[in-house]
């Protein structure tokens, strides 16, 4: 099977250059409101990046994985020809690593997922036929697409106007805050880990029952609450820089906070944005391996170990950098705020995750940044480029989808 | 390689409102400083003040109109953009009007009879008390947006606010009281000259409404 072996490392190749292109690119995105606001700084957002992306990606990142594999095409069609399924799959992902290099390069708003899905889709309708492609599960992801940031918008809305409410519009914020935010931080925890336990997990081989999965998840939401709190009640008041209401001191207790939700954000960005990169390596795989397209075997995890090795790498070469420019550039996210993005957008993205929908992480964020603005948040958004980014997928998904062509069909010339 | 994400966040008008604020209360101070020099006919210590109130009204010009372009039609804010440029236009004025007051009194040389003098510069004093409160208000601005203008927090600047107020009609009856003396002693005064003391009075008592006026438009903003 020598061509097996070269469908395999072509597709791990170009897997990790996709992954590479995610980790040194998106990654930013989740984690410069935390050093935008001063909760992390660089060297500690990169490590807690690497490691909730890597937890995130190899954890649960199965169900949107299994999406981008199996989900947008029909490949019943391809029974006779696997081999065209393999070229199809490669050629999306270079396509997909492509456009995310150049428009990252170029600085123009790009979503992987879109330009993933849109290669995918792009050459099976052209390279196989337009009956190829599964055009109702196709509806649903584009439709998710625009639930997400619709959902994260209204939960960050309601996130926020809580924290008004309990701590921020009353005479004395900074025992409240001290008092609520471990809440948070239970809240935050709880979420993500029962989303974690009842979706993601089963690949790796875990079964648990609805008690079992409620108790872990309250219980790690216990323990990340005490462990928060024990550092909430170090911090100390500032005196220089408060005025009556101690806001400055208010804000470090939130950074606090937005330490547990950046983990959160980094876990939720690798279990949805990592299937992106392996999902087509995942399809590559398990026909290369059976020689037929196989739709039952499970993914391999060292797929996702390479995924999630491949965002780490990105990330240290090329997304500290980013970090750092767009940390600095977004200071006015205060934590009190940037925590209630990131709880929202986290939230939204790992129950998409959890039900195999490919969303765009960014556009979520943007969603809960936009519904922090509208509980009188933030002091000023700029509408045009929220507009911009909001478009940008309109031109993502043809770019993808005609680079993804026009590399289907020289890859099938060469090798086939 | 740029990055949208940072993009989406406009530029905070809250400091250069601050900024614009603070320089238009520092040209009510020279203005004091002008009006003490003319009392003792220091004229070039006046000439200085004029100088320096006009520095300052032409830094208030420059952060006005920064902020104004800078507030662009595409922001979201917690507050109206129109409610802001009506606020950085009420603040400029107390720029202005000091400005103006200050040069008609070193154009004309204007000497404050023994009569009014006191009075006069009780009069300026309360109405740079009632400058040096709007300025404390929008200092408030910064953490009004951290509230969301709302609670404990906006109650606090809205008793900053009622203290302008209540400073305002203190001048207001002030500047009645400098009226009723100046027309005691218009007689004796060469007539164009008693003409612009009452007009130097009316600008100084419009400057403590400008002033008052920054507070009922911060106001404003609390009430949306």
């Amino acid at each position: 099977m020598n061509e097996a072996v070269i469908f395999i490392s072509l597709a791990a190749l170009f897997g990790v250059f996709m992954a590479w292109g995610i980790g040194a690119n998106d990654v930013a995105n989740a984690m410069a409101t935390s050093v935008g606001s001063k909760a992390l700084t660089i060297r500690q957002a990169i490590l807690v990046a690497a490691v909730f992306e890597f937890i995130g990606a190899v954890l649960a990142g199965g169900e949107v994985t299994s999406t981008i594999r199996k989900g947008i095409i029909d490949a019943s069609l391809l029974s006779d020809s696997p081999e065209l399924l393999v070229y199809g799959m490669l050629a999306a992902l270079l396509a997909a690593g492509c456009w995310l290099f150049i428009a990252s390069h170029k600085g123009w708003p790009v979503s992987t997922t879109h330009s993933i899905v849109g290669a995918i889709v792009g050459f099976a309708a052209v390279g196989i036929g337009m009956e190829a492609v599964k055009w109702g599960k196709v509806g649903s992801i584009v439709l998710s697409w625009v639930i997400s940031p619709l959902t994260a918008g209204i939960i960050a809305f309601l996130i926020f106007r809580s924290v008004q409410w309990l701590i921020i519009e009353r005479e004395d914020p900074l025992p409240r805050a001290r008092r609520y935010v471990p809440f948070y931080m239970f809240l935050a925890g709880f979420t993500i880990t029962l989303v974690t336990l009842f979706k993601g997990l089963k690949h790796v081989g875990l079964h648990l029952s609805t008690t079992e999965a409620y108790a872990i998840a309250a219980g790690v939401g216990i323990v990340i609450a005490l462990v928060g709190r024990f550092f909430i009640q170090r911090i100390k008041v500032d005196r220089k820089a408060d005025k009556q209401f101690h806001f400055h001191t208010v804000e470090r207790v939130f950074g606090i906070l937005m330490v547990v939700t950046a983990c959160g954000m980094a876990f939720a960005h690798g279990s949805n944005d990592v299937a992106n990169a392996i999902g087509p390596v995942a399809a590559v795989v398990s026909i290369a391996d059976s020689g037929v397209v196989g739709q039952k075997s499970p993914i391999p995890i060292w797929v996702l170990l390479l995924g999630g090795i491949g965002i780490v790498f990105g990330l240290a070469t090329y997304g500290v950098r980013v970090i750092a420019t767009v940390g600095q550039r977004i200071t006015h996210l205060t934590p009190s705020r940037g925590f209630a993005a990131e709880l929202a957008a986290a939230s939204t993205i790992v129950v998409a995750s959890g039900t195999g929908m490919p969303i765009s992480t960014t556009h979520t964020l943007v969603g809960a940044v936009l519904g922090v603005g509208m509980a009188r948040g933030i002091a000023a958004i700029d509408l045009g480029v929220v507009g911009r980014i909001l478009l940008s997928w309109v031109v993502t998904i043809p770019a993808g989808a005609i680079m993804a062509i026009v590399f289907y069909y020289i890859l099938k010339a060469i090798l086939g | 390689m740029g990055n949208y994400l940072a993009g989406i966040f406009g530029s905070s008008p809250i400091e250069p409102l601050q900024m614009h604020m603070d320089t238009c209360h520092a040209a009510v101070r020279e203005l004091v400083v002008l009006f003490q020099a003319a009392a003792n006919d220091d004229w070039d210590a006046a000439a200085e003040a004029l100088k320096a109130i006009s520095i300052k009204e032409w830094e208030a010009d420059g952060l006005k109109h920064s902020i104004r372009r800078q507030l662009s039609r595409n922001l979201m804010m917690p507050v109206p953009r129109e409610d802001l440029i009506d606020l950085v236009q009420t603040q400029d004025r107390v720029a202005n009007l000091s400005k103006k007051t200050a040069r008609m009194v070193l154009w004309r040389k204007m000497r404050l009879p023994e009569e009014i003098k006191e009075p006069f510069l009780a009069l300026l004093e309360r109405t740079a008390a009632a400058s040096k409160k709007a300025r404390k208000s929008i200092r408030e601005l910064d953490e009004l947006y951290e509230t969301g203008f709302r609670g404990a927090e906006a109650e606090r600047v809205e008793n900053i606010i009622s203290q302008i107020e209540e400073i305002e009609s203190e001048t207001d009856r002030m500047q009645g009281a400098l009226r009723g003396r100046l027309l005691e002693i218009e007689d004796r005064l060469p007539p164009v000259h008693a003409m612009f003391l009452y007009r130097t009075v009316d600008l100084v008592g419009e400057i403590a409404d400008s002033a008052e006026h920054v507070g009922r438009r911060l106001d404003g903003l609390l009430r949306l």
